[in-house]
């Protein structure tokens, strides 16, 4: 037992002595680099090395600021890493990213300065150095998110070095994230740290299986080769842990990626759904009315550019609207020159309709190029939101909470306002309809309008994540047919049901069967599925449907 | 369509057209001195040839469209699978004269560093083998379709947009290099067909005189099923399915049959296409496609069977000549063609000739004989 | 419920039919016998037309049993085979082949293998031929032989439907509606037309016309909210108090 303990403390005392060593040194270097600072400082002193360009000068260099203290070691740094530390005439300039130039010493502007400039070279070991300096120098900077950026940092380099530096930061951090993310670093330093005690060592296994992702992941997996057969297991059980936890949060990541797919084909086929499902008319131009809302938010966009640039922000706002009246038009002006006159013969219906598609589709070849156009995305709606192990980009958000909203408003329309209960009046009994003095006419064209102004509004929320080119409708045109047909015809639930059930369905094969076979093999599914219930979903049944 | 001297003068009628392309073309290609005004380029014999394998591909698409009321939107998956079937001969004929000079595996699979030829490439380098597949794969895929949806009563717009999905789904599939079709670039670069240069000009008019034969049976095919009883069940089956239902028959095999049938000729049709036009890939699948074929059905007049004929050749020749001239309104006249033919001309050109005909005989016919009796009560 | 005990020709029980929970029939029970002629009124809704779409095959009952000759159960039937075992149906608004000519409805209606190989071999027979033309007689269309039904007035096409029902050579005959549209002297002749196919074989009659049914002069039943309301001679169910006040009016 005794023997035990002694061949246990041996190593543990050396690594105490070892550590202690290492602080008073520390120390001693840390005195030194203040008393100089009292004569010319530190920073002063070691910024000219720099301009020597070697390697071993600008590491020397790099230390040497970033224990300096000066307010500039930041600037420097950095600028250093990006490639913005420029050297001319024995000077040292930062370029900030707004392309000013400053002196590097002093932090005044410096106008032109005389010969020519050169960044500063760095390689891989410096960049290692240059990391861990910017830990260093950022782990207690006053700004918690400039913290959490350096804690992230020290993640990523590992640096034993940072380690003091780090423990401090935990002791003083105030803010739960922050400190989570010191913590993850420090632990992802203990971990390969061959003389950290190995209570520390277990601990930061247990910590990373707490992070739980693919970083955490790698370093597990990875283990330095002193570890012993106790972290080992550990580190096997928090692996088999993270997998698991990935597995499900990969599982929550594709329903998230069916719902947002499964949006986008709710809102190219809803408008689908009314012109189709409630008025039996068989729109193969439909896809085209999306086209001309991506189309109307590009030229929106276009004259904000050129006239009010401040308004970028609403584009998307402003070009709702616009696409939903150009589109609407289009469709009355179809429903009025073409389709009135086929009621009662679907199949024509369908053919004519797909020759006003090729129709459109050139038209707006001829006006705006067969080429792709662009359509920004307003600022707010790029980045991601986090939520654990996934990222929701914004524009997917905004792309499902608006084909939600679309969904509820087109449902309130057509149940409360008296074009909804005349569309639905005609859908049932045309006659009885039109000897009530409805004008069945009028009713016809202004649902069609509606079907095709939703469809416009599709295109607007379209275009912020697919091409806006002449065949943009195309692609939809399938896919919508599929979602109404497989929903069940003439019920707005049935679409949401079909579209969500079809993207969801989509997504969760996808890993498995790959992006083009999963999608066979659902429209195989669907082929067969409309055999078994021709009438969809949410079919209709007795009387009307003979009709 | 109504009587039956209609059809008999018809059928000579396009008997005999079809009889005089098949000497015309080959004798003004081989005979008639180059730069003669007679004379026929050698470009030309094979874009013939595309067109009459068009016309027997909207021919197809008449017997269950025009004749069964089944608006097929995916006939072009049809023709593409016989196409496919030919091609694959075809690939197989190249044998080591290939640029990676694989005696056994075609060009694409040497590519992919495939080792062995996969198994439903075996027995493609039989001819007899290969025709028999170009008409079983387009009628068993038609049969199961088919199947499917006739036994659950699937009808009208509904069938013609699982139709649709059915051609698009074999078209993404075809993409997948996993195929082993191919993928993207399809099949090409063939050499010889049954030992004759591909390329050479005395083969397309082999090829093109086939079609034109193959176009012919086609039509005497076609023509001797709805002039049975047959046809007769079928166009019942248009006008009135449920009643004739209540009659007794069995409305899904009829359709069953004619659908398979109708798949079959569109397979041959492809077949012919592919060595005319040197290439078969998986565009040939593109839901556009399959309903442009409709559109030269209803230009040329669906259920007359000439109708079809008339207007591949018709469509085919505009677009042959909008391409060329006027790239940017082909689109333009073929829209506005959709849209023309539906709304003034429903029964297309040879439906309105018909009429013609009809007034004009019935006012023969009565001139001759007694004037029908009305009927007693009236 | 127990089998019938000489099997009658048409046997309905206890049959019931919903749609989304209407009930289009309700318990309906109902037997005809051979070559009886039986006449169905009842107000709009009662379950008529549902009853003849059960009897077709064309409606599967959801509870209920449908029996023909005692042995055939028409709800486990598609309407080809119905059609087969010898029920025929005549539609309220004639349906006849439009396109078709007079001869050719007759041809496609008349009993022959209904197969399609065996259409597609077919050829036509002198049998045939006169079996047509005795048809053609008897419903007087032998004059619009060559004509197109779609050119036929209302009356004749009702005519060439009943035609087409006596060229299938069915056991049983449903007939929706026949006088509809048709001026006195039609409706007359169909009376007369129709008590001739009754002497051989079964038919069910559904009218609204009760100058028609009188004339008909055979059994009647009166649905009512898709059941039996009453049932006799026409005099009998005239005079029932409930029919008079669901359907004939005070």
């Amino acid at each position: 037992m005794g023997a035990a303990l002694a061949a246990l403390a041996a190593p543990l005392f050396k690594v105490l002595l070892m550590y202690c060593l290492h602080h008073i040194l520390r120390a001693l270097l840390l005195l030194l680099g203040m008393a100089s600072a009292a004569l010319a400082g530190p920073y002063e002193e070691a910024l000219p090395k720099f301009a020597n360009d070697s390697y071993a000068d600008t590491d020397a260099a790099i230390g040497a600021v970033a224990s300096s203290g000066n307010p500039l070691a930041v600037d420097v740094v950095e600028a250093l890493r990006d490639g913005r530390l420029l050297i001319g005439s024995g000077q040292v300039f930062i370029r900030r990213s707004s392309g000013e130039l400053i002196n590097a010493a002093t932090g005044q502007a410096w106008g032109s300065p005389a010969g020519e400039l050169k960044p500063v070279r760095i390689n891989n070991r410096l960049r290692r150095a240059i990391e861990a300096a910017l830990g260093n120098l950022t782990l207690l900077s006053p700004d918690a998110g400039r913290r959490l950026e350096a804690a992230r940092a020290v993640f990523r380099s590992r640096d034993e070095a940072v380690l003091p530096t780090l423990e401090k930061a935990i002791a003083q951090e105030s803010q739960a994230h922050v400190r989570n993310a010191l913590e993850n670093a420090r632990a992802a330093i203990l971990l390969s740290q061959l003389d950290a005690l190995p209570m520390q060592r277990l601990g930061a296994i247990e910590t990373l299986e707490a992070r739980g992702d693919q970083d955490a992941l790698a370093l597990l997996s990875n283990l330095p080769p002193d570890a012993t057969p106790e972290m080992k297991a550990g580190a096997g059980k928090a692996v088999a842990g993270i997998h698991t936890r990935l597995a499900l949060w990969e599982a929550v990541q594709n329903v998230w990626y069916g719902i947002s797919l499964g949006s986008v084909l709710l809102l190219a086929a809803i408008g689908l759904a009314i012109t189709f499902g409630t008025m039996g008319v068989i729109n193969m131009a439909h896809g085209e009315m999306v086209m001309l809302g991506a189309y109307t938010t590009f030229v929106v966009q276009e004259i904000i550019r050129a006239y009010a640039p401040g308004l970028f922000g609403a584009s998307l706002f402003i070009a709702l609207p616009l696409a939903f009246l150009v589109a609407g038009a289009v469709g009355v002006l179809i429903e009025r020159t073409v389709i009135r006159f086929l009621y009662g013969r679907p199949l024509e219906t369908l053919l004519a309709t797909w020759g006003i598609s090729l129709i459109l589709q050139q038209g707006v070849r001829t006006i705006f190029g067969p080429t792709n156009r662009e359509v920004g995305t307003p600022a707010w709606m790029s980045g991601a939101l986090e939520v654990g192990a996934m990222s929701l980009t914004y524009n997917r958000i905004a792309i499902v909470v608006f084909a939600f909203s679309v969904f509820a408003v087109l449902l309130l329309v057509l149940r409360y306002t008296s074009l909804g209960l005349y569309v639905r009046a005609v859908t049932q009994n045309r006659r009885m309809a039109g000897s009530m003095g409805i004008r069945t006419n009028r009713i016809d064209a202004l649902a069609f309008g509606l079907g095709s102004g939703v469809a416009g509004i599709a295109g607007v929320a379209l275009s912020q994540i697919d091409n806006v080119s002449p065949n943009l409708g195309q692609g939809y045109i399938i896919d919508s047919f599929m979602v109404v047909v497989f929903g069940g015809v003439g019920n707005l639930w049935g679409t949401l049901v079909g579209a969500m059930t079809l993207g969801i369905a989509n997504k969760l094969l996808e890993p498995y069967a790959g992006a083009v076979l999963g999608k066979i093999v659902l429209l195989i599914a669907i082929i067969l599925f409309i055999q078994r219930r021709p009438r969809g979903l949410f079919a209709l049944k007795g009387r009307a449907v003979e009709a | 369509m109504r009587t039956q001297s209609f059809f008999d003068r018809q059928t000579t009628l396009v008997l005999s057209l079809l009889a005089a392309v098949a000497i015309l073309v080959p004798s003004m290609n081989g005979l008639a001195a180059p730069g003669s005004a007679l004379h026929l380029s050698d470009h030309l014999v094979p874009l013939l040839g595309k067109y009459v394998c068009f016309a027997l591909l909207a021919l197809s698409v008449d017997l269950i469209w025009g004749f069964c009321g089944i608006l097929s939107l995916g006939h072009g998956a049809f023709f593409a699978l016989g196409g496919y079937a030919m091609g694959m001969h075809l690939m197989r004929q190249i044998g080591p004269r290939g640029v990676y000079g694989d005696p056994i595996l075609p060009d694409f699979m040497v590519f992919l560093n495939w080792k062995e030829l996969p198994w439903f490439w075996h027995g493609f380098d039989s001819f007899p083998f290969a025709v028999l597949m170009v008409l079983l794969v387009p009628g068993a895929l038609a049969f199961v379709f088919g199947w499917f949806a006739f036994r659950s009563r699937v009808t009208g717009v509904y069938l013609s947009i699982i139709t649709q999905a059915m051609t698009f789904a074999l078209m993404l599939a075809f993409f997948r290099n996993d195929m082993g079709l191919g993928g993207n670039n399809g099949l090409t670069d063939f050499k010889e067909i049954l030992g004759f240069t591909v390329q050479a000009g005395s083969t397309r008019i082999v090829l093109f005189v086939l079609s034109v034969l193959a176009l012919a049976g086609g039509y005497l095919l076609c023509r001797w099923v709805v002039g049975s009883t047959f046809g007769k069940v079928l166009v019942a089956v248009r006008d009135a399915e449920s009643r004739t239902r209540f009659l007794g028959y069995r409305v899904e095999h009829y359709k069953l049959v004619v659908f398979t049938l109708s798949a079959m000729l569109a397979g041959i049709a492809g077949a012919l296409y592919v060595p005319q036009v040197g290439i078969i890939n998986p565009s040939e699948f593109a839901p556009a496609g399959s309903i442009e074929v409709v559109i030269w059905v209803a230009v040329g007049g669906r259920g007359t069977l000439a109708g079809p004929i008339l207007g591949a050749l018709l469509v085919n020749a505009g677009k042959t000549w909008f391409t060329a001239a006027l790239p940017e309104f082909w689109l333009f006249a073929l829209g506005g063609l959709f849209v023309f033919v539906t709304i003034f001309m429903p029964r297309g050109i040879l439906g309105a000739v018909g009429d013609l005909w009809e007034r004009s005989s019935q006012r023969f016919r009565s001139g001759r004989q007694p004037q029908p009796v009305t009927h007693a009560a009236e | 419920m127990t089998a019938p005990v000489t099997p009658t020709l048409l046997y309905l029980d206890n049959i019931t039919v919903s749609f989304d929970g209407f009930r289009a029939l309700n318990a309906l029970s109902l037997t005809v016998d051979h070559a009886e002629m039986r006449a169905i009124i009842g107000p709009n809704g009662a379950g008529k037309t549902t009853m003849m779409d059960v009897i077709t095959g064309k409606t599967r009952p959801s509870e209920g049993t449908a029996l023909f000759e005692g042995s055939h159960d028409l709800s486990a039937l598609d309407e080809a085979a119905i059609a087969e075992l010898g029920i025929g149906r005549k539609f309220q608004t004639p349906t006849v082949f439009e396109m078709h000519t007079v001869e050719d409805n007759m041809l496609l209606a008349l009993k022959n293998e209904r197969g399609p190989l065996a259409t597609l071999f077919s050829r036509r027979t002198t049998h045939e031929k006169e079996r047509i033309d005795a048809l053609l007689e008897r419903v007087r269309l032998t004059a619009h032989r060559y004509r197109p039904a779609g050119e036929l007035s209302h009356g004749q096409k009702q005519w060439l439907e009943i035609g087409m029902l006596l060229a299938q050579e069915p056991k049983l005959l449903l007939i929706d509606e026949p006088a509809a549209g048709m001026t006195d002297q039609e409706t007359a002749d169909t009376v007369d037309l129709l008590r001739d196919i009754a002497m051989s074989k079964a038919v069910i009659v559904v009218e609204h016309d009760m100058a028609f049914v009188r004339d008909l002069g055979v059994k009647v039943t009166c649905l009512h909210e898709g059941s039996v309301l009453a049932q006799g001679s026409l005099d009998a169910v005239s005079a029932n108090e409930r029919v008079v006040e669901v359907y004939l009016g005070r």
